[in-house]
């Protein structure tokens, strides 16, 4: 038989299905590699699985989540030292599903702190490491989830998305992560950083399990106002055809700033989409340039209020001081790392009076021509297809200095978070021996049509699914 | 832009005891990133109407019906400093 | 006496005042939770992971108190917005977990309506803060004052209703404010207690030049938690205000803190930055779009209210304005009225009013009358007999007291007791028997000192056991006189 960790999602159910497998075997030997874990990609570890029906479509498979994600009774901090030894006394509703599902929480994923960055170096807790190159980043913010999908830690993982925070890190650790449309997942119970953009979305090794996870983690919830749910069944998809599919390649996110390794891999990619029947034309989103400007005003303004509830009076770090004022700014200089400062500041200047025009609101009526901009695309092409990351993983320390640097990073996810619509990312190939992505993407709640044509693609591009790093870990 | 006084201004808003190191740094970065920023100030958008939200939902209510609570304790096991009940604060007042 | 220039006299510095009125509603739950809502119990009991505040924890709105919204707005004629939006407020405070207060703001539920002579500016929905009390016994912290943050009141729904600064008199605001909890009280929204804080009334006030059109600098008067606190609030500050421009001085724009026991008007703490609220469109929630359906249902739950329900006694039963009034405001008093003026033909509209006001009103205490032992058609029977002339107005007074707590049947109670109304005949012989038992005061009246007659009527009225009418006895007696 194949080694456990070997096995993509649907292998193991199936060998659990089988018997050739029992769950907590399954679950053990994942938590025994969590146990060496070699990256930081883990904050907390699970000591044994919760109990799971037998029956449950997931046959109890374990899953990696994010420390963003509330869980009753387990330590949750977004990677924060403001939230340290807090513990939640309810459960996100995204974890109650998969939970019901039977996907039993395997760990607690590292991250950047409060899901701020694009490299997990902000984590309060220690970076990330890509298991490709210990030495680079594996992205963020969901890095600890990639990493341990792609170093096989975990069979597969949850995120989120609010820039690119699923899309980015599976696309620097050769894995698949999708971001769902604006209000497929609950909120409920995931810790804020933007709301307006916010989305919980699976991390797996190929699209298929991509595909298996999301079905399960979708929903219309009443504790969520902002909820909708998916209009159908989310289908694990079989075809390996691209026949008619209408193809957008971005001309604003091929250009300047991609570097030569992943713009030929999108050109591979497209290549290959072409020979599997599919056409490609090119699109433009004028506005595009200017979405890094938008949702580094909106994304830090939604900030600074949603992380106004960390104040030392209810849960989590309290710096003592003489008088209330003093308690606050204490406890708060002394809880938030710096990228979450200057995201508070940003956030704050954006909204003062005085200001708020000039920033906030103008930033959000680029978002209406961002939105304008993909309506339009999409009345030429079905989907849109763009480089996930402009660069392969950069080394640890490269672009800490740099802020604006790291911000840019988030060229390519950054329009599909503003305009809520859905986007996978799949390994697309090696440049410089790193892995690449590749960004597909489509009109609201069309998730399906985007998994299909990531599975065609994938299989036809023939990514190594398993990463090197993998033997390394596994003894 | 942003000079060291706003700097400091929107850090008592935003309840942040900043360092003098920090004070300098943030007004610098701060800067870099709004002049970046501010590209979006030469787009015409007098027309646009403003989107704060992406989801085309409305008067998505929940019926008056009275749900669990939490248990005190575990909530006050929480706090950093509980006390009579509650959650024990320097008052308002003092100074 | 000399002319003053018109800016500076007294009395020619009018008030213009406006309120700014929150109102807890009373709806099972709270705003953006399923937490019940109660008064008092336990501090922190009535909480969950929104209403404290906790990470990842999403607020989604009570329907029913949408559905109050619209019914106050409806109320008081406002137009309600086709859609209205709500903001996050931002400041800290321990009282506010999250925070910020999710308020409304730029597209709030309903503007420009009315109540009486005063304009609505407007009418939105917001959630209330937590709690704050002060530390008992583990008093201090690090040498300071320490608070205690209750959490259970966190999240009421209230509605804050701003109107136009059209008041000019405390005394008018007064009025103003019982009229609103009137109206308030009859939609069945509020509890609206003024001591317990589910009406909290604040009132901006300024002082300008008699005929100007323009406002004066105005001031924020907090703690005015009755409508008595309210008029001598207003009227401490207006004097204030009045003495400063006379004095050439300027008003400063800042809130005061009215202190009932002194009557002293004090500065709160001026924050140290100046109120940057940072409003912007709560990302949470999706916009409310009043529907015809929740329109007409709000539509539908107004009952009348005290104003027109006033102006129906005056027109319709011919009841002085303040009379109405007092049967209109509180409605279960003019329910019972209306109740009884129903169960017996013939009765006087305003005799009924006068005693469901003076006489029942005064038994009830807080009590509604329905609570009570009486009916409607009992009280009715009362003033008919008194109105009669078959029952004395003090043997219907102690008559209606044991009505009120025992119940009862009017007509047979005063047979059972022979209260019935002395006889004429009756009367004329005790009277003259009294003046024949009573010479002394007989003597004292035929010297001049007429008041002397009280004697011989308090003889009579002992002798009737309160069976005769007072008036009549005093016509008697002076009649027997020749007075």
């Amino acid at each position: 038989m194949t080694a456990i960790v070997d096995l993509d999602a649907h292998g193991l159910i199936e060998a659990l299905r089988r018997r050739e497998l029992a769950p907590r075997e399954l679950f053990e030997t994942y938590r025994a590699r969590c146990e060496r874990d070699p990256l930081g990609a883990f904050l907390w570890v699970a000591e044994e699985a919760r109990p799971i029906d037998p029956g449950a479509p997931l046959a109890g498979v374990p899953l990696a989540v994010k420390d963003i994600f509330c869980i009753e009774g387990v330590p949750t901090t977004a990677a924060s030292r403001i939230l340290e030894g807090y513990v939640p006394p309810y459960t996100a509703t995204v974890v109650s599903l998969l939970e019901a599902a039977g996907a039993p929480t395997l760990g607690k994923t590292n991250m950047d702190e409060f899901a701020m960055g694009s490299s997990n170096e902000n984590s309060a807790f220690g970076p990330v490491r890509n298991p490709w190159d210990r030495e680079r980043v594996p992205g963020g913010s969901s890095g600890g989830s990639a990493a341990a999908v792609a170093a096989g830690l975990a069979p597969w993982a949850i995120g989120t998305d609010t820039g690119g925070s699923i899309r980015q890190p599976a696309a620097l650790c050769g894995v698949v992560g999708l971001k769902p449309t604006y209000g497929a997942c609950s909120r409920h119970g995931m810790i804020a950083f933007a709301s307006s953009l916010d989305q919980a979305g699976p991390i797996a090794r190929n699209v298929r399990d991509c595909a298996l996870l999301l079905r399960h983690m979708v929903g219309r919830d009443p504790a969520d106002a902002t909820s909708v749910g998916l209009p159908e069944e989310v289908r694990i998809p079989q075809a390996d055809r691209l026949d008619g599919t209408r193809l957008g390649v971005v001309v604003e996110l091929m250009g300047e700033g991609i570097q030569p390794g992943v713009r030929a891999c999108v050109e591979r990619a497209l290549a290959v989409a072409e020979e599997l029947g599919a056409t490609v034309e090119e699109v433009r989103l004028p506005h595009a340039p200017y979405a890094i400007s938008a949702y580094y005003v909106i994304a830090p303004a939604e900030a600074s209020a949603n992380l106004a509830r960390y104040d030392g009076v209810r849960y989590g770090l309290r710096v003592d001081a003489p008088d209330l004022t003093a308690m606050y700014e204490a406890t708060r200089a002394t809880g938030f790392g710096a990228e979450v400062k200057r995201r508070i500041m940003l956030g704050t200047y954006a909204l003062s009076s005085g200001y708020y025009d000039a920033y906030y609101a103008t930033a959000q009526r680029v978002r209406t021509k961002i939105v304008e901009d993909f309506k339009e695309a999409f009345s030429r092409v079905d989907l849109i297809v763009a480089p996930t990351s402009p660069t392969v993983a950069f080394r640890l320390g490269e672009k800490l200095a740099d802020p604006l640097a790291m911000y840019l990073s988030d060229v390519c996810t950054v329009p599909m978070s503003l305009a809520g619509i859905p986007a996978i990312s799949i390994p697309a190939g090696l440049a410089e021996g790193l892995p690449v992505g590749l960004q597909i993407a489509g009109p609201a709640f069309s998730e399906n049509r985007i998994l299909e044509a990531a599975y065609a693609l994938e299989q036809a591009l023939a990514f190594s699914g398993v990463p090197r790093p993998l033997a390394e870990v596994a003894t | 832009m942003i000079d060291r006084d706003q700097v400091l201004h929107v850090a008592r808003l935003a309840r942040l005891r900043l360092s003098d190191e920090e004070v300098e740094r943030f007004t610098r970065e701060l800067g870099t990133i709004l002049e970046h920023v501010e590209r979006i100030q030469q787009l015409d958008l007098e027309e646009v109407p403003p989107t704060s939200h992406v989801v085309a939902l409305e008067n998505v209510l929940r019926p008056d019906e009275p749900g669990p609570c939490l248990e005190r304790e575990v909530v006050l096991a929480q706090a950093p400093d509980a006390a009579e009940g509650g959650f024990r604060v320097p008052s308002p007042g003092a100074s | 006496m000399s002319a003053q220039p018109a800016s500076t006299a007294v009395s020619q510095l009018e008030p213009v005042i406006g309120l700014e009125i929150h109102v807890q509603l009373n709806t099972r739950t709270k705003m953006f939770c399923a937490c019940p809502l109660a008064f008092g119990g336990e501090p922190n009991t009535r909480i969950c992971p929104v209403c404290l505040g906790l990470p990842g924890a999403l607020p989604v709105p009570n329907a029913e108190a949408l559905h109050f919204g619209l019914m106050i707005a409806l109320a008081f004629a406002c137009e309600v917005a086709p859609r209205a939006i709500f903001h996050r407020k931002n400041y800290f405070y321990p009282d506010l977990p999250k925070g910020y207060q999710i308020s409304q703001y730029d597209e709030p539920l309903a503007r420009n309506g009315r109540l009486g002579d005063v304009r609505i500016h407007r009418v939105h929905l917001e959630e209330d803060a937590a709690k704050l009390v002060h530390a008992s016994s583990s008093g201090r912290i690090h040498g300071s004052e320490a608070s205690i943050v209750d959490f259970n009141r966190g999240g009421t729904p209230l509605v804050e209703i701003v109107t136009e600064p059209d008041l000019r008199s405390p005394e008018q605001a007064a009025e103003f404010g019982r009229l609103l909890q009137a109206t308030l009280r009859r939609l069945g929204v509020s509890d609206v207690n003024m001591e317990e804080g589910s009406l909290r009334i604040d009132a901006n006030v300024s002082v300008r030049p008699r005929g100007s059109e323009q406002l004066g600098t105005k001031t924020e008067l907090k703690n005015l938690n009755s409508f008595r606190f309210l008029e001598r609030g207003l009227a401490a500050e207006i004097e204030r205000q009045r003495a400063l421009l006379q004095a050439g001085e300027q008003v400063v724009q800042e809130t005061l803190h009215f202190d009932p026991r002194s009557g002293s008007l004090t500065a709160m703490r001026s924050k140290e930055e100046a109120h940057d609220y940072r409003y912007f469109p709560e990302p949470d929630l999706v916009p409310v779009v009043p529907t015809e359906e929740m329109l007409a249902r709000a539509r539908q739950a107004i009952p009348e209210l005290p104003l027109e329900r006033a102006e129906r006694f005056e027109r319709e039963l011919g009841l002085a304005p303040q009379l109405a009034r007092m049967l209109a405001y509180r409605f279960e008093l003019g329910d019972f009225f209306e109740q009884a003026l129903a169960a017996a033909d013939g009765v006087d509209a305003r005799a009924l009013a006068n005693w469901t006001t003076n006489e029942l009103a005064a038994r009830l205490g807080e009590r509604d009358p329905q609570e009570t032992a009486l009916t409607p058609a009992a009280l009715a029977s009362l003033v008919a007999m008194v109105q009669q002339r078959r029952v004395s107005a003090a043997a219907a007074k102690e008559l209606l007291d044991r009505l009120v707590e025992e119940g009862g049947e009017p007509e047979r109670l005063v047979s059972e007791l022979g209260l019935e109304l002395a006889e004429a005949d009756e009367l004329e012989a005790i009277v003259e028997r009294a003046i024949r038992e009573n010479e002394d005061a007989v003597a004292k009246i035929r010297g001049g000192k007429v008041q002397a007659i009280g004697a011989i009527v308090g003889a009579v009225m002992r002798a009737t056991q309160g069976r005769a009418d007072g008036a009549e006895v005093q016509r008697l007696v002076r009649a027997k006189l020749g007075l």
